[in-house]
């Protein structure tokens, strides 16, 4: 419709341009055509705001916002967060040893463990996140320095990455190229976690983790893929492909235990592939999938955290942080929200009401100055 | 000044007698001699043939070869085609984050349309010079005529012009077909007035052309049309041949040199009041896109200074190498580059289309077809359109524009009876008893007096003056038949069909300064008579004064109905008198020296002591409407002068019939005869006189207020009334300071006046007069309007030239921006169209620079969270199509058709047009509130997802959105707010204006399903696949991105009801608005949203 409306236009406009042009050809009819659209008379629907239809607007608004909020405000509240920071800058803290006697090439892995207490129950499906502090996963030398077609699958990218990936394109020694290439992948989060419960008999048990289920349905199933006929070995897939730099181990032996969760479809590096768009961030790691009788998914009392420290943050200032969390229907804990659903209800409440105040005053005022007129 | 023209013989030694008295005073540096026939001097003479251009006319700006550099040195001139060429060039040279393509296609593409646009345009012009330049015209060489084309005549050829043609270049007169050696002329395409004039041949030439040998010296070329009109052999370019079978002469002037293309101003291109405040704007802009990535390129340096280098993010090898300073500038630039959206191309190409495409709602106005010449208004420029809501001061040309230039015979008195003549038969007034024998005499003296010069055609009269046609026209109806002159003899046809014989013995005849003519008869008897008509205050003091009383009060009384009056007296010569009248006369016709005053004073010694008889009232038949027009666009605010070529008399007539002058407007007169009154030098008296006026309409009267109602406030009206010799005294005084304080004064005092009228003008003067307003305090914007050649300089000049369509030639209309059929359609485009456009263009700016803000701030403040790395907030896809598709199609729908008030209003209530004068909806105060309304929204986009975002697991499932969802939320805010925002400040919903607005926004979401389905496999990244779906399967994305849009649109709609109607007149307005729409199928539906009062500019703000 739209179209046609327009192409009218234009042909009108060609022919009224070229009888203009056309000098002093036969006396033509040029008398315009009497249509609404030409002659600007197209119904119209003449909307004027006004304080009697805004003021309505303004209550609906508010009566709707505030119960919002108040709901918004509760869930968040109701949402069991607990966060353990074990980048062990102090020197008490257990990790601190690890932290200093960080080197990149040291073979034997550094393990410490935090112990810390809920003293709530946590319930249903408690999702395991890992945090850092100023790690610029937006940076935008960082962000770039991927390349997407590698990722998925296309043979011809994992031989020759993408320019972007520079400076982690190819292998210095080898000048094989890197697969996953890019700083991105290359700065994999690489830390180990473990939870485990100290049961009140003195006993410990391990806490299950799930690592299903953490990363986008689209991007493990379609937008990431390992290259090669899935009937081959993964290994051969790979063949002639170096590991990143930094990584201790090959992509496809990032786990070995579960084909669909190695090489490129490892859901820990899908994760860490989505950068995170501020420089303080979270990132799922685990899932605690709650327990099929009543009990809580995590009982309140001890808990250690056993952590193979891998990654070091503290060149850059960084933090690291093991957060568990339950989730509501509106993600994670997150007061803001509800907040700000009472604060705008509350302020289009308020201003209904000086709105109705006004409105009377005014409406009686001009009334008694038309009456002269 | 006395024509300066001279032919003198060369081989012949008989002396010819030149016409021109004046030739001996020309030096020899400036004039240029002339071989008719190019016979030239002595053979043993060394002859140089001295250059002369020859006779072709150059229009065109272009030529094949120049126009690709010169189009596009043209186009790369303007500021924002420059800047987006430099943009383009860094984004190809340098490292950017966003790819060359952006910024690129669209530069190519306005370049492109542009360039094509004006070529066209040029080869239009090519064409008309061509048809010119082509056109066959018969020279006589060798006694042979010879068919030539006009760009190939030569100064010093013969040229042979039959009738109804029109001189190809300037020509002395040789020889005419008619007996008497003359030839009428119209000039309508030079200065406007339709008359017939009379041109002589060279006195005592050779009846044989072909043996003619001789030399002509002139004057070396110049513009001066007023100066030279006045040569009775000279015939001008463009003038047409009327009443004459053939004439030959010979050329002069030619090309470029003839008057008529010295009046020529090239067509220069205009721009808009609104086009400067977008320059303007642009500059802040500028600014605050430089300053922002100073800031940001500062901040860069100072946070890697402290996080270096981190092992995650190790720079490639390229980086390192690159030299600090190279590398801090690549950063500015790349920050330019990353920010330039700010400043969008789009915003370029949209006001273009609105432009291109709103014009066409004047063509196809029918209110603009006139089914007289079965054509409506002409859209030559689209530039202008919202420079018709910014008028200030109109110029109009009279004969053509104002008035019909159709006289009509309205009434005469006689002896203090009045005559009204009424379907044929003449009707009495009231007090009017008899038609006495002694009447009916003397309305047959009247007649007589008016039959000078006159021939009676088949056709019917034609006269030096329309004024007389009227005149004989009137006496027929009475039933005194003019039938003509033989041989000195007037014959008059009586009512009692008896023929009256008068022996016509001389004429006075008419000059400004004097205001009457006169012609000696005798009749039959006898008697001698002398008949003097003339205008009423030069007739008065030079008759017994019994009867000045009573006809006095006729003659006011048709003055303030706008008819022009002419006053009639009589006297008896006893032969005596009149044979010294007659040798004074002869005498002084003899001089060569003074002949102008010598003559003059004779007239003035014979025409006095007469008896008047009664005075008669001409109707200068105005236009319709156009008194109407006058008021309401002087209601508008308007400031209307007339520029005229025509006299004085006959232009304030005119001005009294549009009611330009008042019966109660005082007129302040600056023209020859105010300023020879006195007896002192001419200089001198222009300064007293403008000193008097300056002080009468300047210093005296209180300050005129702007919006206020004028007649009511002040306690005089002033008209001012100046000539064209007087106007180029003001000009150009003697000396610079003089000319620079008369000048002022002038102005003051003609902006103090009401309505201002300057007679006599030459096309020049006219444009010169605009160029002294337009270049005035607060630099106005300035209107003309005419319809023949006379008006093309002022045309040009004006920030806005309308062509009427009138009887004189397309001159004016292919000259003109817009051209309509009729005065009264002004009216219309000025108070409905120009409005209109002009607050959509406005509107249009405004919300552009806005939404850009909106767009590109968030991706500013997002730098001070990524460590300053120029990382892209949006998606490319997004950074490219903002402008382009999601918010473009709204914007241009509304300013194609928003009604913020409809047109009915518009054109009933004139002074609705005061509310946007001086750019009222682009001034700074509004530009910062926009401006502060984008950087509000910008915050609350971006604030308000970082906050959100504190906790990035925003699913139900856990996971966790990236920089991309970021991104994503913050632009469907954006998208969504400012259509939003444009919804709430449209007032006019047309079914195209809802299609465009929810059909963007739907096709925003539908794009970005579609962007983010598909792994594209042209793509290197595929940031955004999937991420909207996973948006939208978010509660709490939702949840934000209502609540963000809610808060950013509260404190406009808050604005919106806060504001008060200005006064009850805005609320009536409204309510007439929608009464006086009867058409509107939907004015039924309609109350139960407009019953409540609205604000009747709600985009003012």
């Amino acid at each position: 419709m739209m179209a046609s409306s327009y192409n009218a236009k234009e042909e009108d406009g060609h022919h009224s341009g070229s009888s203009t042009h056309g000098g002093t050809g036969a006396p033509k009819n040029k008398k315009p055509d009497n249509t609404a659209f030409k002659q600007q008379r197209l119904p119209a629907w003449q909307p004027i705001l006004t304080a009697g239809t805004v003021l309505p607007a303004f209550f609906i608004i508010g009566l709707m916002f505030i119960p919002i909020g108040i709901g918004l405000y509760v869930t968040s509240n109701n949402i069991k967060e607990y966060e353990v920071d074990y980048t062990g800058v102090e020197p008490n803290s257990p990790c601190y040893d690890c932290a200093n006697s960080f080197t990149w090439n040291s073979t034997t892995p550094c393990v410490c463990t935090v112990n810390f207490t809920l003293t709530q129950p946590f319930e249903s499906n408690v999702y395991m996140y890992y945090g850092l502090s100023n790690f610029y996963q937006n940076h935008r030398r960082y962000v770039k320095s991927r390349d997407d077609s590698q990722l998925n699958g296309v043979q011809s990218s994992l031989i020759s990455p993408s320019k972007e990936c520079e400076p982690y394109r190819t292998n210095p020694e080898t000048k094989q190229p890197i697969a996953p290439c890019g700083a991105i992948a290359n700065s994999l989060f690489n830390d180990t976690l473990e939870l485990y419960y100290s049961q009140p008999d003195g006993n410990t048990s391990k806490v299950t983790l799930v690592k299903k289920g953490i990363a986008w349905y689209t991007d493990k199933h379609v937008k990431f893929r390992n290259p090669g006929n899935d009937k081959d070995n993964l290994t051969e897939r790979f063949k002639g492909t170096a590991k990143p730099v930094n990584w201790m181990k090959p992509v496809y032996e990032l786990d070995p235990s579960d084909p669909e969760n190695n090489g490129f479809i490892n859901e820990d590096f899908i994760v860490w592939m989505r950068t995170a768009a501020l420089p303080t961030f979270r990132k799922l790691y685990r899932i605690i999938q709650k327990k099929p009788d009543s009990t809580p998914t995590l009982a309140s009392g001890k808990y250690f955290l056993k952590i193979t420290y891998n990654y070091p943050v503290r060149s850059f200032d960084g933090r690291k942080r093991m957060i568990l969390s339950t989730i509501s229907w509106m993600g994670g804990k997150n007061p803001f929200l509800g907040i700000a659903y009472i604060t705008v209800g509350s302020i289009c409440f308020f201003l209904g009401v000086v709105l109705l105040i006004i409105h009377h005053k005014y409406d009686t005022r001009s009334n008694s100055a038309d009456i002269p007129n | 000044m006395l024509p300066k023209y001279g032919l003198s013989p060369d081989l012949d030694n008989k002396k010819l007698d030149a016409t021109c008295v004046g030739c001996n005073h020309i030096s020899c540096s400036c004039i240029r001699t002339i071989y008719v026939g190019h016979k030239s001097c002595p053979p043993n003479e060394a002859y140089i043939p001295p250059k002369f251009c020859d006779n072709r006319i150059v229009s065109s700006k272009y030529t094949v070869w120049n126009f690709l550099p010169k189009n596009l040195f043209e186009q790369f001139r303007r500021i924002a085609n420059f800047y987006f060429l430099i943009i383009f060039l860094v984004q190809v040279i340098v490292d950017t984050p966003t790819s060359p393509v952006t910024s690129g296609l669209p530069l190519f593409f306005v370049i492109t349309v542009t360039a094509v646009k004006q070529g066209y345009e040029d080869w239009l012009r090519h064409k008309a010079d061509r048809e010119v330049n082509e056109y066959r015209v018969s020279v006589l060489e060798d006694g042979r005529r010879i068919r030539k084309m006009s760009a190939k005549i030569k100064v010093g050829d013969i040229v042979e012009v039959e009738e109804d043609e029109t001189f190809p270049c300037d020509l002395i007169l040789l020889q005419s077909s008619r007996d008497d050696g003359t030839c009428f002329v119209t000039t309508a395409s030079l200065d406007g007035e339709s008359n017939h004039k009379t041109h002589y041949t060279v006195a005592d030439l050779e009846s044989d052309l072909q043996y003619l040998s001789a030399t002509i010296e002139c004057e070396q070329p110049q513009p001066d049309l007023y100066k030279s009109l006045g040569p009775e052999n000279l015939l001008l370019k463009g003038a047409n041949l009327k009443n004459t079978q053939k004439i030959c002469g010979v050329a002069v002037y030619t090309g470029m040199e003839t008057k008529m293309a010295l009046n020529y101003q090239g067509k220069s291109q205009k721009r808009s009041a609104v086009e400067k405040s977008i320059n303007a704007f642009l500059l802040v802009y500028l600014f605050i896109l430089v300053s922002k990535a100073l800031v940001c390129t500062t901040l860069k340096y100072v946070w890697q200074s402290k996080h270096d280098e981190t092992w995650y993010n190790e720079k490639t090898q390229k980086e390192k190498e690159t030299n600090q300073y190279l590398k801090m500038f690549t950063d500015f630039l790349s920050f330019m580059v990353l920010f330039n959206f700010i400043i969008p191309v789009s915003m370029y190409v949209t006001v273009e289309m609105q432009k291109f495409l709103g014009s066409f709602f004047i063509t196809w106005d029918k209110d603009f077809f006139d089914p007289e010449i079965q054509e409506g208004a002409l859209v030559n420029t689209s530039d202008l359109n919202e420079e018709l809501g910014q008028v200030e001061y109109i110029f109009t040309d009279k004969t053509g524009t104002l008035t019909q230039n159709n006289m009509e015979f309205i009434e005469c008195c006689i002896d203090g009876f009045q005559y009204k003549h009424g379907d044929g038969s003449s009707e009495l007034d009231g007090f009017c008893v008899t038609d006495g024998p002694s009447t009916k005499q003397r309305q047959d003296q009247i007649d007589q007096i008016d039959q000078i010069d006159q021939i009676d055609q088949e056709m019917g009269f034609i006269a030096s003056s329309p004024d007389e046609i009227a005149l004989v026209k009137g006496a027929m109806r009475y039933g005194f038949t003019f039938l003509g002159l033989e041989s000195k003899n007037m014959k008059i046809l009586n009512r009692n069909k008896d023929v009256e014989t008068y022996e016509l013995l001389h004429v006075l005849n008419f000059d400004p300064v004097r205001r009457r003519m006169s012609v000696m008869v005798k009749s039959k008897t006898g008697d001698i008579l002398l008949f003097c008509k003339g205008a009423d205050s030069s007739i008065f003091p030079q008759v017994r004064q019994e009867e000045v009383e009573r006809i006095r009060m006729h003659v006011e009384r048709n003055a303030t109905e706008g008819y022009r009056t002419l006053c009639v007296a009589y006297k008896h010569l006893s032969a005596q008198e009149y044979a010294r009248a007659d040798a004074d006369l002869r005498e002084a016709r003899l001089t060569l020296q003074d002949r102008e005053e010598k003559l003059m004073a004779v007239y003035n010694r014979v025409e006095t002591d007469m008896i008047l008889i009664g005075a008669t009232a001409v109707e200068d038949q105005l236009q319709d409407e156009a008194a109407q027009t006058m008021e309401a666009l002087q209601g508008a605010g308007m400031k209307i002068w007339v520029l005229t070529g025509d006299k004085m008399e006959t232009a304030k007539s005119t001005c009294y019939a549009c009611g330009l002058f008042k019966k109660n407007t005082e007129l302040l007169e600056l023209t020859l005869r105010t300023l020879e009154d006195g007896g002192r030098s001419r200089e001198e008296r222009l300064h007293d006189l403008l000193l008097e006026y300056h002080k009468k309409a300047v210093q005296d009267a209180p300050p005129v207020k702007l919006g206020i109602t004028r007649k009511k406030n002040t306690g005089q009206d002033y008209g001012f009334i100046i000539d064209g010799a007087s106007l180029s005294m003001v000009l150009s005084s003697s000396s610079e300071p003089n000319s620079r304080r008369y000048k002022n004064l002038f102005l003051q005092i003609c902006q103090n006046c009401t309505s201002v009228l300057c007679c006599r003008m030459a096309p020049l003067q006219k444009a010169q007069i605009v160029k002294l307003v337009k270049n005035s305090k607060g630099n106005p914007i300035t209107l003309s309007i005419g319809d023949g050649a006379n008006d093309v300089s002022m045309i040009l000049e004006a920030h806005v030239g309308i062509g009427i369509k009138g009887k004189e030639g397309r001159q004016a209309v292919k000259n003109s921006d817009y051209a309509i059929p009729k005065l009264k359609h002004l009216k219309k485009l000025l108070l409905a169209h120009g409005h209109l456009y002009y607050v959509r263009i406005a509107h249009l700016v405004q919300y552009f620079f806005y939404k850009n803000l909106c767009f590109i701030l968030p991706q500013f403040l997002y730098q001070f969270f990524c460590g300053y790395s120029q990382q892209p907030l949006y998606d490319a896809a997004y950074l490219t199509m903002y402008n382009i598709c999601f918010t473009s199609m709204p914007i241009l729908a509304y300013s194609l058709l928003e009604q913020h008030i409809c047109i009915e209003v518009l054109l009933e209530h004139s002074t609705l047009y005061r509310d946007i004068a001086k750019n009222a909806m682009l001034r700074w105060k509004l530009f910062l509130y926009w401006t502060a309304l984008g950087i509000f929204h910008g915050l609350v986009f971006f604030f308000g997802v970082r906050f959100l975002f504190s906790n990035p697991a925003l699913q139900d499932n856990g996971q966790v959105f990236g920089n991309w969802s970021y991104g994503t939320i913050v632009f469907t805010v954006l998208v969504f707010t400012v259509t939003l925002k444009l919804a709430l400040d449209t007032r006019h919903w047309t079914w195209i204006n809802h299609f465009v607005i929810w059909g963007s926004l739907a096709f925003y979401v539908f794009f970005s399903f579609f962007w983010g389905g598909i792994i594209w496999p042209f793509l290197k990244h595929q940031r955004l696949y999937f991420v909207f779906a996973n948006m939208l399967s978010s509660v709490s994305a939702w949840l934000v991105i209502i609540l963000l849009i809610l808060l950013s649109l509260l404190p406009e709609i808050l604005l919106v009801v806060l504001r008060k109607p200005r006064g009850p007149h805005a609320r009536q307005v409204t309510l007439n608005c929608i009464a006086g729409d009867p058409q509107s199928p939907q004015s039924s539906a309609r109350p139960l949203l407009t019953r409540t009062f609205s604000d009747e500019s709600n985009t003012v703000i």
